[in-house]
Order: structure tokens, then sequence, then C-alpha cells
């Protein structure tokens, strides 16, 4: 089981930058998701041409069937904002691989049964979204040593030390900044560092 | 010393790679070391478990080497110790006199003897940099004050410059600057155009570098190092060199005539170099004379 949170209102609106199209996924019940909270803040965010509340956005396929019929204000916006757990934001950015794709949640982890996981991108659950300082590419789950701060030196053609049969994840996340016009994001003031005391999530009140 | 002293000095800074033995044996190292690079290099990178092979500590071999008026670079990895136990070797190496570290992330686990062990990465090499540099500041990175006066250290750093995605290595390269990062050493260069080029990159950062050369000691290692080390390429004509002759390559004089020649052509770029002798630390004086580099008088 899952908890999202959401992020705060100051970054929210912080994020959504232009004509803004919002994505909610009610889809898995193994997800707690703060319906009511992000259903307030929606109402007060600026620029937003549609909100757009669906299912399982963590399945490409259905992702693209579900998003169909909004094809056009999609295409006129400039941001995404995605509100789902870790997964459904890169399932999200992976479709739409030139617009900026940002996270309002942080995905943290509930002990117990975990539900079904998804196909190509994984969540690690970390309890503060990287996502959108990376172009919508987990560093947590897509770098095998989680590195918050750049490639290792180990990437050999593009392929991670760890595994060869993988993509460098720093790698993906460089060429997609770098797509995006956004490579500035990796210089942050001060070097990221992980908070492994995370769950300050507060127990859900269902 | 800080070696960051030598190279603000103008000193083009020497530096050579030592690997603890499996075992605490240390007669072999530091015979070596008195013999073949007390009067050649400035100081002497002691490694860190490489390529998580388990060994004998880098920290304990850089206070014996420093024992023998040697100056040791304490190597640090991320992989097997987390926030607290990295910030507390730190200051251990302060408490022992060692004042030159190089912060690397580290290779993964299972590339070593004991693919079986977890790997940490709690930091990686640009928030160790930071680490550091907050304890010279007098706090941890977890923001509590450090008793005392804080230490000081010349903090280095890796970076690749023939790498097949240099970009992406200068992108990082600039994140360690940014978190206080005060020298490089390179990974192994067999390519002097591509290392050139970098440096003409890497200028802006105005930080010094240390061109690396790893001795190509027969076709087989080039070949290895070529499918399997990232950031490494041996171009085909140099692997045709160590074919041509292969009594010199054994003997190996053709490496240590490669490395002589590409400290030549990458010198007036680089401010010192570190050689990666993997166990040929006796073929040093020869490849520094050849390139025309005279001793150095030994500093502490
Ligand atoms: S950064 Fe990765 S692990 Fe962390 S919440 Fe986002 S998707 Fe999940
Ligand atoms: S090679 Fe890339 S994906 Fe693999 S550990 Fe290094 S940075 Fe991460």
């Amino acid at each position: 089981m899952l908890i999202t949170q959401l992020k705060s209102k100051e970054t929210i609106e912080a994020l959504a930058q232009g004509k803004t199209v919002i994505i909610n996924c009610h889809g898995c019940k193994e997800v707690y998701f703060a319906e009511h909270e992000a259903d307030e803040l929606q109402k007060d965010l600026s620029g937003v041409t549609q909100i757009i509340t669906t299912d399982y956005i963590c399945n490409p396929d259905n992702l693209k069937l579900q998003l169909q019929k909004h094809t056009d204000v999609i295409n006129a916006a400039d941001t995404i904002l995605v509100f789902s757990c870790g997964v459904g934001v890169q399932t999200v950015a992976a479709q739409f691989e030139s617009k900026k794709v940002y996270s309002c949640c942080d995905t943290y982890p509930l002990p117990g049964f975990q539900g079904v996981t998804p196909l190509n991108v994984d969540c690690g659950q970390c309890g503060e979204c990287y996502l959108n300082g990376t172009g919508g590419i987990c560093p947590i789950t897509a770098c095998s040593k989680s590195l918050l701060n750049g490639q290792c030196g180990g990437a050999k053609e593009g392929m991670c030390e760890v595994d060869k049969e993988m993509e460098c994840g720093w790698e993906r996340i460089y060429r997609k900044l770098e797509k995006l016009n956004k490579l500035d994001n990796m210089k942050y003031e001060a070097p990221k560092v992980r908070n492994y005391h995370n769950p300050n999530a507060e127990e859900p009140t269902i | 010393m800080r070696i960051t002293e030598l190279f603000q000095r103008g000193e083009f800074v020497l530096t050579a790679e030592v690997g603890p033995p499996k075992g605490v044996e240390l007669d072999h190292l530091i015979k070596d070391a008195h013999e073949y690079l007390k009067t050649r290099v400035h100081a002497l990178n002691v490694t860190d478990n490489q390529s998580s092979v388990m060994r004998t500590g880098s920290l304990a071999t850089c206070k014996v080497l420093k024992d023998e008026g040697l100056l040791p670079i304490f190597q640090i990895t991320c992989r097997d110790r987390n926030r607290i136990a990295l910030q507390s070797d730190v200051l251990s190496a302060a408490l022992l006199g060692i004042e030159n570290l190089l912060l690397l992330t580290g290779d993964y686990t299972t590339l070593g003897d004991h693919p079986q062990a977890k790997p940490v990465f709690d930091l990686d090499s640009v928030s160790l940099i930071h680490a550091v540099k907050r304890l010279e500041e007098g706090f941890d990175i977890a923001g509590n004050a450090v008793d005392g006066a804080p230490p000081k250290f010349a903090k280095g750093a890796v970076v690749s410059p023939c790498s097949d995605s240099v970009d992406v290595q200068l992108a990082k390269m600039e994140a360690k600057v940014k978190a206080g990062c005060e020298y490089f050493q390179t990974q192994g260069v067999y390519e002097p155009e591509k290392f050139i080029k970098f440096m003409e990159q890497a200028k802006q950062f105005g930080v010094p570098v240390q061109l690396g050369l790893i001795i190509p000691k027969n076709v087989g290692m080039c070949r290895y190092m070529n499918a399997n080390v990232a950031g490494v390429h041996v171009p085909d004509e140099m692997i045709k060199e160590l074919q041509a002759d292969k009594e010199k390559t054994k003997a190996g004089d053709t490496g240590v005539e490669i490395c002589a020649r590409l400290i030549k052509e990458c010198k007036d770029y680089a401010q010192g170099v570190h050689i990666m002798s993997l166990g040929w630390e006796n073929r040093i004086p020869e490849i520094l004379d050849m390139a025309g580099i005279a001793p150095i008088t030994p500093v502490v």
C-alpha cells in the first residue's frame, strides 16, 4: 500500500505555468489519494485548461486510450500536472516526451501488500518525489545506485555499470533534460541528500 | 601538506596510486613506495577496497605511509559506508593528520569479490564533497556543530575526459566544483585529442586537473578495458603498437613508452599527472624520465 501526499500549495502553484492540464489518477485501491484536498487545491490554480480524472495511468495503453478525447487540449498545453503515485507521473512523462510533466505528490510506502505493480517504470516510494527535476525519470529506480546528483563514472556507451542490459538512468535523465532545455535543473544549490527517515506521512483519514 | 598548496604554487603535481593488499602485510607496498615513488611523485593515492574487492583499509594504510614519511591521499567511496560512517572516517583522517582526500561514488558491489554485499550509496561523490566542506565549516551534514577547530582538507574527485558522454561528465564535474571540489584526477587517458578538447571545456571551472594514466601492460588488458571499463578507450593504433614487438611489450617497455608519450602530448594542458600502475610501480621512474619530468623533493 502506498500513500500519495500532496506537495505544498506553493510548490504546486510554482509548477503550474502557462496553460496547464491536470491529470488525477484515482485508479488503484492500493494507493491512498488525497482526493478532497486535491480538488480544493486545483480550484485555486490559475491557467488550468482542463482537469482530467481517470484511472490506471500507470498502464501506458490505458493512459493513451483515456487521454484520446483530450488530445487537442493536451497538445496546446505548456505543462501537465499529475496527481498520482510516482509510477503514474513517469508513465505520463514518457508518453509526452517534449512536455513539462510535473509530479504534485510525494509517494510514501506503507508496509503491507503493495498492489499490482505496473509495466515499464517503477516507483521506489522515496517520499520526496524528485521527478520534477529529472524530466519525469525516477533517479531512485532508473539508476542502480539510486544516485541523486548525476551520473556515476560507470556508464559505458549509455549502459549501466551494474547491468549492461539496462540504460544508465542518469544518461537518460540528462538527455531528457537536454531535450526539454532544462539542463539547469542539474545545477543544484546544495547537493541532494535523501531522507531515509521519511514517513512523515500521516496515517490516512479515510 | 595539502596538495592544493602545490597546485597553488604552480607545481606540476605528480601522484601515483597504490592498493592495499588483501591482508595486513604492507612491507612490499612500503618498500616499493620508498624505492620507486618517494622522489618521483608528490603524493600516493591509497585506494578504498578497489573494484569492490575487500582489502586492508585505505585510512589505516594512509597512516602507515604517513609515518613512513610519505604523503598519502585517502580515497573514500560511498559504496560501503553511510553518511555517519563517512563523516566519522573523514574526522578520523583529520585526527591522524591525513589532509588529502579523493572522494568517489565507488564501483557497485557486484563488480567485486563480495557480490552479495549490501550496496550503500547513502551519499554520492557530490554530496560527500559537500559533507566534507560542511565539516570544514564546523558542521556535520545534518547541521550539528562539530567541536573544536574544524579540519581542513584538499578535496579531490575524478572525471572521465574520454567518456562516450563527455557532456554528462562535464555536468557532473561542475556539480562537484560547486560542492567544493578543489582538484581532479582523470580516468585513464589514451586519446590526447579528447583530453585536450575536454580541458578546453573544463578550464572554465578554474580547478586543477591531473592527467590520469593507466600503464597499458598488454593487448588483452586493453581489450578488456575497452569492453568493460567506463570512460577508457584504447585506440586501435595503440593496440597495434603493443602487438608489433611482442618481446618489448612483454618486457613492459611499450607501455612505458606510450605513457611517456601521452604525458608529453598532454602536459601543457594539465596541471599534473596521476599514474595508476596496477602493480608496476617500478616502471614509474622510467616513464617520468622519458617524459622529461625530473625527480622531486619529497613533501610531507
Ligand atoms: S522520485 Fe521515484 S521513488 Fe521517489 S516518489 Fe518519485 S517516482 Fe517514486
Ligand atoms: S551507470 Fe548510470 S544508472 Fe548505473 S549506477 Fe551509474 S549513474 Fe546509475
